[in-house]
This record gives structure tokens, sequence and C-alpha cells, in this order.
């Protein structure tokens, strides 16, 4: 195996999956955005790796760019609020599930790593492959449809975003914050 | 790039997949959860490209990766929105709060 590639395989999946560990399991949302992002650029080399130019730019930019940065403004707008603290009320079933399946799938995984065969090696990808023109002839010819159509969902999302978001503020007096008072009925809108 | 075998590609791609759905099961945090499931789908999205990297006579597998990262960046922004809309309502982001229909 070439040792520069091998190398870069490496840095690729310690990002990957350091990033997707470090997201998981910490309490501050910020580091979590971090890890997400950590594992994303982590992702955008494995796609250059694999002769996917285009989609690497893309990744970085939609990902990173927008994605990430959605994440961590909402993160400020919460505030101090958006710490999850720690509490253990509910969470031996939440521990039991995740142990189940991450027993069974890491078994899964253990499978997949000493599976029987010759590895699949890579043969040279041709020309272009993965460049924005060949993938742009093909988005803008056989997959015309579909691109529109995400077109459309992006339009509809965003306006549902901000439907979703704006909202009335509702008058902090009526909602009791939560663990001080059993919210035990649908706030009522006596007051207006 | 081609001494990496196509299995190492799958193997990172379904230990992050992993990472992300225990996540997801794990955390009650309404955003980490939203990240856990920017994780899988970017774990779902590699092997994509990685399949598509062996038959290389068509960008089907990179043409659906383009649509699964459109979809999840509108997914991203209207579950934020929701995230924004409950901790109105709530002043809290976990997951348990939201119980209003339990009663």
């Amino acid at each position: 195996m070439n040792t520069v590639e091998l190398v870069f395989f490496a840095v690729a999946t310690f990002f990957v999956l350091g990033g997707g560990v470090f997201t998981v399991a910490q309490r501050n949302p910020i580091r979590s955005a971090m890890g997400l992002l950590t594992s994303i650029v982590g992702v955008a080399g494995m796609y250059l790796m694999l002769s996917a130019e285009f989609l690497a730019a893309i990744q970085i930019l939609v990902y990173s760019g927008a994605v990430v940065i959605l994440f961590l403004f909402v993160i400020m707008l919460l505030g101090p609020s958006a710490m999850s603290e720690r509490d253990t009320k509910t969470a031996i079933s939440r521990y039991l599930a995740a142990g189940v399946f991450l027993a069974s799938s890491g078994g899964a995984l253990f499978l997949l790593a000493r599976m029987a065969g010759a590895p699949t090696l890579l043969k040279a990808a041709p020309a272009g492959f993965g460049h924005i023109e060949a993938l742009g002839r093909e988005l803008f010819a056989a997959e015309l449809v579909p691109f529109e159509l995400s077109g459309a969902l992006l339009l509809v999302a965003v306006v549902g975003a901000v439907a979703v978001a704006r909202g009335k503020q509702i008058d902090p007096t009526l909602h009791p914050k939560v663990g001080e008072a059993p919210p035990n009925a649908l706030p009522k809108e006596s007051a207006k | 790039m081609t001494s990496i075998p196509l299995e190492y590609f799958l193997i990172v791609a379904a230990a992050l997949f992993l990472i992300g759905s225990v996540g997801f099961l794990l955390r009650r945090n309404l955003l980490v959860l939203l990240m856990s499931i920017e994780l899988m789908l970017n774990a779902v999205n590699l092997t994509l490209v990685a399949y598509n990297r062996v038959y290389t006579e068509s960008h089907t597998g990179q043409i659906f990766t383009f649509f699964v990262i459109a979809v999840a960046a509108a997914e991203a922004a209207v579950g934020l929105a929701i995230v924004l809309a409950f901790f109105r309502v709530r002043k809290s982001v976990r997951s348990d709060d939201a119980d209003l229909l339990r009663n």
C-alpha cells in the first residue's frame, strides 16, 4: 500500500470517527457542533480520496458553511439553556436501547471487518470522473426533474422554517419553567 | 488514490453511522439529536460515493449524494426552526420535555 495514501486515509478516519464521538459525547452543544465540523471535514477528505472532488467542495460549502453555522446560530440564540444537564431519571431504558443497538451493530461491524475474500481494490478512475463537468451533464440531463424538485424542496423548507420559527412570543408567566411545576395541562390562553 | 480498498471506506462509514445512531438514542438534547442525524446522513453519503467509485460508468451515487445533501440542509433548517419554536413554548431543549400530549 502506498504510504502517503494510507497516512491520508488514517488522518481522515481519525477526523471522521473522532469528530463523531466528540459530537455525541460532549455536553456543551457548541463543542458538539465543532465535532460535527471535524467529522464533516474528514468525510470531505474521504470524498477527495474517492475522486469525488465536486462533492468534496459541496460538502465543505453546504455542511460546514451552512449547516454547522446554522447550528451555531441557534445554539447562541438559545444561550446557556442549550446546555444539556446531566440527569439519571429516565436514563436506563435509553442506555439499554443504545447498548443493544451498539452490541448488535458492533458485531455486524466485526463480521464485516473479518469478512473472508480479497479486499476490493479500486481501479484508476476514468478521466473526468467526479468532476463538475461530468456531474453537471448528468445532473442537468438525466436527473433534471429531481434537481428541479430539490430546488422546490429547498424553497418550501425555507418558507416553512421562517413560518415555524417566527411564531408569537408567548407570555412567559403563563408557562412556568420546566421542573418547577408539573406541566399537567395545555397552556391556557386566558389573558388574551 | 487507488491503494485503499473499498471495504475500508465502508467500515468507516458503518462506524460513523453507528456513532450517530447511538448518539441519537442516548442523548436528549434536541440540538445534539439533529447533529446525530447529520452524522448518519454523512455515513450514508460516504457509502454511496464509495460504491460509485467502483462502478464508474455513471455518477448515480454521487448525484444521489448531492440530493441527500440538499435534503439534509432543508432538514436542518426546519428542524432547528422546530427546536426554536419548542424552546419558546417550554424554555427547554430536552426531548423529554416534549410531553404536552401525555395527559
